[in-house]
């Protein structure tokens, strides 16, 4: 039961964990793509401006978390997304606006991001170095060692306290986004001009207020990802650049401008690594009287050795691009 | 070639060599000639995503990686041959785990032909797909121990020793052949998925040759690579990078002249003509797809060149030192800052922006040694120890502002496309 206990720790719930990161990076490259036509490199920059923006207000405001009882860094969440989604707004405003006025093709909205990616880059580097920072140097992280009622079993499920809130908080994100997408007028003006911008501006649809709320809903998400993942791994400034493939994966698996598959695009990858890395000896070793003789079970079995875990994006990429490159859930852009 | 016409270009050229004399005379010869010659590797670079961006409008997000396999390649054919490996019993070990390979890959193309034997639709491509899977696992924990043993016994596998411009050639070519495999997955698609694969192979490879020690030494880097002409330690480093520069100009010059006909050509007119209206192209009976990948090829191939010719200079192999910063974006800058479409706005791009980059480090380090004296004079300012090294990393901001600029107030380059006229 040890191994199975292990397998659930080191599969089920960090798979479930990477895959939420993913889902909510992926619904803000999707809901970009489709209002504005353009794969948005900087978002992964964005998450980790969001994460850096909570570490500074949890420096401003150290007492907050343990009057409420959770990590700072989670408690002024709120105050991140508000100067995120104002900033995403404002980085449209200076960079992309101006180019969109003029009609470029979307490609080079693309390239421009990629400039914005850089800048983000470099201000985060400046002001916050390249050594890996802790939202818990003075607060305790949480572990719940949830203990498992059988006889043979010494290990426990292990989840952390920003383990629960990311999965918790991903969920009401979605189910909000949900409720947005369908239930009010300006969520259903994004889901129009997302099918067809033209047809959506002849009917009268406010075309920048779409492409505003875009941008407030990226960045607020952005902030929401950045900063729980910097909760539940380590802040440094090269974070999430390692995201941004995955993330692409995630949203073309899903189909792209498609928010509800790019959940499922995010899970679908955050498993795939989560399987792929995974010591597969373990789980075979209870059996291994049971195999013939001559059969050995090497201590490491994996599929994809760790240092090699980005491939597991690129062959899903590239494998949903050849067969079916609308994406599981037939993305409209191609 | 009135003066009045290529004005523009005079002048820009003109300021460049001012830029070069200044350095000269500021930081002495030595230091000026490894400028060039790294600006002229980097113009190779900058030629091979023009034709990428300019004459196709493809957007290439992986020079780092083309620039790596050309290193890479170049470093396995032109390093001396390594004694100690071929010696041991690594050296047959990795034979046989080839072999074994080879029966793998046998086996995986045998079973695409199945449908040969009736077997068709979503059947064949699960098989296909598990025995993808089976392959793999299979590739992965063979390679282990064969790679412990090369490691163990004698470090790494050595090159071949071979002539160092057949490596050049020969990694130019790797990176074609990767790049074939890239295009044909995504050029039918849009612009932004081929750029986001490209973005994800260029880690992928480097994620190999860091961490494939028995390859590439991984981070103990492999040092000297040979040159083509007399290195430092035989005739002095002016000499040597004098005679590099020589090597290097020649080789950019030699594919100006192709790449310019090529651009006059037939084809480069169809190329452009793809490039600014593919239905009108596509009316016309051109295959677009194809084009692009033939384009695609071609660009990243002469990224390979470029990419083996200055790795070969700076003579050290070392995984860790490709970086999206230096390898990617940095071309990208000259390219849209140059102009793209245009060859020799790619050339003088190169040359600019890797001299205007050389010297943003002494300019940040003096800036900000003052944003620290006067900080802590005026405001008390304790700065942070890294300060300096803050700095220098926060040139990328410089890059990322450079693009945005250029593609809002120049978008055509300081050199833009001359657009011919029949006469």
């Amino acid at each position: 039961m040890n191994e199975l206990i292990f397998f659930i720790n080191k599969v089920l719930i960090s798979g479930s964990i990477i895959g939420s990161i993913y889902a909510l990076g992926a619904i803000g490259v999707t809901l970009v793509f489709g209002i504005l036509r353009f794969a948005n490199f900087s978002h992964a920059d964005l998450m980790t401006s969001g994460a850096y923006l909570s570490f500074v207000f949890a420096a401003l405001l150290p007492g907050l978390g343990p009057v409420i009882g959770l990590p700072t860094g989670f408690v002024v969440l709120p105050l991140s997304i508000l100067f995120l989604a104002a900033f995403a707004v404002t980085i449209d405003v200076m960079f992309y606006r101006p180019l969109r006025k003029r009609n470029v093709r979307p490609v080079m909205l693309l390239v421009a991001s990629l400039g914005v990616t850089l800048m983000l880059h470099g201000v985060i580097r400046l002001f916050a170095g390249t050594s890996p920072r802790t939202f818990f140097a003075e607060q305790n992280k949480d572990v719940f060692r949830i203990d498992v009622p059988f006889e043979t079993t010494t290990r426990d499920l292990i989840i952390s306290e920003p383990q629960v809130l990311l999965i918790i908080t991903t969920i009401i994100c979605i189910v909000s986004l949900h409720q947005f997408l369908t239930r009010t007028r300006l969520g259903k003006a994004m889901r129009a001009m997302s099918d067809n911008s033209e047809l959506a501006l002849v009917s009268g649809i406010n075309t920048d207020k779409v492409v505003q709320a875009t941008w407030v809903i990226a960045g607020t998400l952005a902030a929401i990802a950045g900063t729980l993942l910097a909760l539940d791994v380590v802040l440094k400034p090269d974070l999430s650049f390692n995201l941004l493939l995955p993330i692409f994966a995630a949203a073309i698996v899903g189909g792209i401008g498609r928010p509800y598959g790019a959940i499922a695009g995010g899970l679908l990858v955050g498993f795939s690594e989560t399987l792929a890395v995974f010591n597969w000896s373990v789980l075979l070793r209870p059996f291994a009287e049971y195999f013939p003789e001559w059969v050995e079970i090497p201590s490491r079995l994996n599929f994809v050795p760790t240092e090699y875990k980005i491939i597991v994006p690129f062959v899903i990429l590239i494998a949903v691009l050849i067969w079916r490159p609308t994406g599981i859930f037939r993305g409209q852009v191609i | 070639m009135n003066f009045r016409r290529y004005q523009r270009e005079y002048l820009f050229f003109a300021s460049v060599g001012v830029a070069v004399v200044l350095i000269v005379l500021n930081f002495g010869d030595a230091y000026a000639l490894r400028m060039l010659a790294e600006a002229a590797c980097y113009a190779i670079l900058a030629l091979g995503l023009t034709i990428q961006w300019g004459y196709a409008g493809l957007f290439n997000a992986g020079g780092m990686g083309f620039v790596a396999i050309g290193g890479y390649i170049t470093m396995l054919i032109a390093f001396p041959v390594n004694h100690d490996f071929w010696g041991s019993e690594g050296a047959a070990a990795l034979g046989e785990f080839l072999l074994e390979m080879l029966v793998v890959v046998a086996v995986v193309i045998g079973i695409t032909q199945i449908h040969r034997i009736g077997i068709r639709g979503k059947l064949k491509v699960i098989l296909i797909l598990i025995a993808l899977v089976i392959a793999f696992f299979v590739f992965n924990n063979q390679l282990v121990p064969v790679a412990r043993l090369i490691e163990r016994e004698s470090g790494f596998i050595g090159g071949l020793g071979l002539p160092v411009m057949l490596g050049w050639i020969a990694g130019g070519l790797a990176a074609a052949f990767v790049a074939y495999w890239i295009g044909k997955a995504c050029l039918g698609l849009r612009a932004d998925y081929l750029a986001i694969a490209t973005l994800g192979i260029a880690e992928i490879i480097k994620a190999i040759l860091k961490n494939a020690d028995w390859l590439t030494r991984g981070t103990l880097t492999v040092s000297p690579l040979p040159w083509p002409v007399p290195t430092p330690n035989d005739i002095g480093f002016v000499a040597a990078r004098a005679a590099y520069l020589a090597l290097t100009a020649i080789l950019v010059a030699v594919l100006f002249v192709l790449l310019q006909r090529a651009y006059r050509a037939p084809w480069g007119r169809m190329m452009r003509a793809i490039r600014d209206d593919e239905v009108a192209a596509a009316a016309m009976g051109k295959d677009i797809n194809l084009r692009r990948l033939q384009m695609f090829v071609l660009g990243s191939g002469l990224i390979g060149f470029g990419g083996a010719v200055l790795i070969s200079f700076s003579r050290i192999f070392d995984p860790s030192g490709f970086t999206p910063l230096k390898h990617t974006f940095l071309v990208w800058v000259m390219v849209l800052v140059g102009g793209a479409a245009n060859n020799l706005g790619a050339i003088f791009g190169a040359v600019a922006v890797y001299i205007i980059w050389l010297m943003g480090e002494p300019i940040m380090l003096f800036l900000f040694e003052n944003v620290r004296l006067y900080g802590s004079l005026w405001f008390d300012w304790q700065a942070p120890d890294d300060l300096m090294a803050r700095a220098l990393q926060a040139r990328v901001f410089f890059i990322g502002l450079t693009i945005t600029l250029a593609l809002r107030f120049v978008p055509n380059g300081l050199i833009p496309e001359r657009i011919g006229r029949i006469n």
